[in-house]
């Protein structure tokens, strides 16, 4: 059975709804994309076009659960499902669009640039806990106007994983579908086996931007998974208390979905977010907080109890360095994440905020991962008599358990067997290893990992034709050449 | 035919399987192979094997004892017929193993002796909370190269000395080997209590008792 966490009763659950569809109607919620208010309106909501508030009635967001999808699937670069949304299915990725990475040797957050992210994307390629790869940073060697797609590019290039990305405009969002489209040849099967999600945020509190719902609709009408990544601050953007705070993200994932399923009902939406409790010392959002853990929690019991695919932000640290209080918080965040049975749980690897990629991170991540799996697994029963039958044969010896083959056949599956990454070596083993503290052994992770990794092979035409594409982006924004996109300036690994 | 049959030998030592070892080798009885190249030629390459790799961190414990036992095993059968050949196994030497007095622990001692019993020694294990008077009598008794103390405790392993101090007294050394292990067990407290041999894992152990009786690897 798998074991799980539950924050809420059926009865604070109902609560909870009960109040997100009051705020649908009051005070309504704020709709700056005229094609959604057109959407919202013809279906019956009260719109005023002026302050742009849309009440929405109970009925149009019962209608629009009614046809989103409970389940489904996200594909490889080959077409194979590897992550299923629904259910209390896991997966995890990295977190996504930070704007710098942490450089390990001299610690320094430095913005961060194609060779980084292409880094990121190797080293999650490698961890079997990743289940997709994410636009993990954005790279600013490339015009502002590419930001978006560009990651998504590298990724296409350097991994066959799924993709959880964004679009960062309503245009970009169409170019980043034909991206897509032209590796699963054409939007059809783009449609029929996606291999991406994107993240869509609603702005807190209660807002649907015009970029936002923009994103919404192109989504919908494209058959591409969107996942809404609904972000109340407890104390600021939200309620401040953290029942308050699940409310207002209730509301603003309702009125999402309905959006999104007025442009296309069927299409796949995920309820997700990235909440935090606002901090009354800095005024920062504290991704590791418990308190986030526990909206979080809660929120996806919400989602759950409707029937819907899950997301969090788990597992980031609010730390800026690979520390005690970055794996403390972060392995917190991930077992929170996993006993919530969060469909994909995404921040592995974020330091400061979301702000700071580190690769280091993401493999000593990998490893509370792995532990936060092997919890969810939960306690297995293995044979006929749970402990009775082990005993033939033992002579009251410290070790007889050793000689039995049932121990052979059994260890892997009761004990996760970690990386080198976590010590459980002897005082003297450790001494003469090196005497290393985590993050030098990540270090060294990292960089097997990046002497061992090869970059996927994927059909020269599809390559060819996505930087054509790419190329042509870039130009159009002013610039004749790109780093590795340019014909002069090949991948490093092609 | 007999090189595929002494990789079958090496590989059910690989997987721990006793009942696969014993019928490989009864098998080369029937087949009148000797029995001594059955043992070198194929079932020590897989005992070797699986050392290497627990030393790498790529086997694991359980798969190091059932490849001990496998072996164990496979030797009892074979010993018959090396009687009548009026042959034995070259004995790499005898060990006495004991847990010192006080201290009860012994998972790491009986990883010691089923290992070392792998790679050919002949292992006298006297098990947990053993006096010195005890453990030096049983190597007298057996003629022993070697003796190998366990102490888990920081309390316990000064036993350790004063079985070496007993064995010093009465002329024992270097006749007798003293080997010492157990987890509060330093480099430092070895030099200190001036024994020949420690090491911190059952592999690491067969190594130092082969450099004791002369016999290293190459």
């Amino acid at each position: 059975m798998q074991p799980k966490l539950s924050l809420l009763t059926d009865e604070l659950i109902a609560r909870i709804l009960d109040e997100a569809y009051q705020l649908l109607l009051k005070p309504g919620i704020k709709v700056q994309n005229p094609e959604a208010r057109e959407l919202l309106e013809s279906a019956g909501a009260q719109v005023d076009q002026e302050t742009m508030v849309a009440r929405i009635p109970g009925q149009l967001v019962h209608t629009a659960l009614e046809s989103v999808p409970r389940q489904f699937q996200l594909f490889d670069y080959e077409g194979n499902a590897r992550v299923v949304y629904g259910g209390d299915a896991i997966h995890f990725d990295p977190g996504s669009s930070g704007i710098s990475v942490l450089i390990p040797e001299t610690l320094e957050h430095k913005t961060a640039e194609t060779p980084d992210l292409i880094r990121i994307l190797k080293v999650a390629e490698t961890l079997p806990q990743y289940d997709a790869q994410s636009t993990s940073v954005v790279c600013h060697d490339v015009p502002k106007d590419l930001h978006d797609l560009y990651r998504l590019y590298l990724v296409m290039l350097f991994s066959r994983k799924p993709i959880v990305t964004g679009a960062f405009t309503n245009e970009t969002v169409h170019q980043m579908i034909d991206m897509l489209s032209i590796f699963a040849g054409g939007r059809e099967n783009l449609k029929e086996k996606p291999r991406a999600i994107f993240d869509v945020c609603p702005s807190p509190p209660l807002i649907w931007s015009n970029f936002g719902a923009g994103n919404l609709i192109a989504l919908a009408r494209a058959g591409v998974p969107a996942e809404i990544v609904s972000m109340p601050l407890a104390g600021a953007a939200a309620p401040v208390t953290l029942l308050g705070a699940v409310t207002q993200h209730a509301a603003e994932c309702l009125s999402g979905i309905t959006i999104h399923q007025l442009a296309q009902p069927g299409s796949p939406i995920v309820w997700g977010g990235a909440p935090a409790i606002f901090d009354m010392r800095k005024g920062g959002t504290p991704m590791g907080a418990v308190e986030t853990a526990m909206i979080d929690s809660s929120y996806a019991q919400v989602g759950k109890s409707l029937g819907l695919p899950t997301h969090a932000y788990l597992g980031a640290t609010d730390s800026k360095l690979v520390d005690m209080q970055a794996g403390m918080e972060s392995a917190m965040g991930a077992l929170v994440g996993a006993l919530s049975g969060i469909n994909m749980i995404s921040g592995a690897g974020m330091l400061d905020f979301l702000i700071c990629q580190s690769p280091e991170k993401l493999v000593i991540d990998a490893e509370s991962i792995a532990m936060a799996r092997r919890m969810v697994e939960g306690m297995k029963i293995h044979t006929d008599t749970l402990a009775t039958g082990f005993y033939e044969g033992v002579n009251f010896k410290g070790g007889d358990f050793l000689k039995q083959k049932i121990t052979l056949q059994l260890f892997q599956m009761e004990q996760h067997m970690p990386s080198v990454v976590i010590d459980r070596d002897s005082m003297r083993g450790w001494r003469e290893a090196g005497s290393m503290d985590t993050f030098t052994r990540a270090k060294i992770r990292v960089k097997e990992i990046l002497a061992s990794y090869k970059r996927p092979e994927i059909d020269p035409d599809k390559e060819r034709d996505l930087h054509d594409y790419v190329l042509g982006l870039a130009k159009e924004s002013g610039l004749e050449t790109l780093p590795l996109l340019d014909e002069k300036n090949p991948l490093p690994d092609a | 035919m007999s090189e595929e049959l002494y990789k079958e030998m090496a590989q059910s030592i690989i997987e721990g399987d006793s009942d696969k070892s014993v019928e490989l080798a009864k098998k080369s009885i029937e087949l009148q192979m000797h029995p001594l190249d059955t043992i070198t030629k194929g079932f020590v390459v897989g005992v070797n094997y699986i050392g290497d790799q627990f030393g790498k961190g790529e086997a694991f414990l359980p798969e190091l004892v059932m490849a001990g036992e496998a072996m164990k095993a496979a030797v009892a059968t074979l010993e018959p017929e090396l009687m009548k050949l009026g042959e034995s196994r070259e004995v790499m030497g005898r060990v006495v193993l004991a847990t010192v007095e006080g201290d009860i622990h012994e998972i790491g001692k009986t990883l010691v002796g089923t290992m070392l019993s792998a790679s050919g020694f002949e292992v006298y294990d006297l098990g947990v909370d053993q006096p010195a008077e005890k453990i030096i009598g049983k190597a007298l008794e057996v003629d022993a190269h070697i003796i190998g103390m366990s102490a888990l405790l920081t309390t316990t392993m000064v036993r350790q000395r004063e079985v070496i101090e007993e064995l010093d007294k009465e002329g024992l050394r270097p006749r007798i080997k003293v080997m010492v292990g157990g987890a509060p067990i330093t480099k430092d407290w070895f030099q200190k209590i001036k024994a020949d041999g420690y090491s911190e894992d059952a592999i690491g152990a067969v190594k130092i008792a082969k450099q004791l009786v002369g016999k290293a690897d190459a």
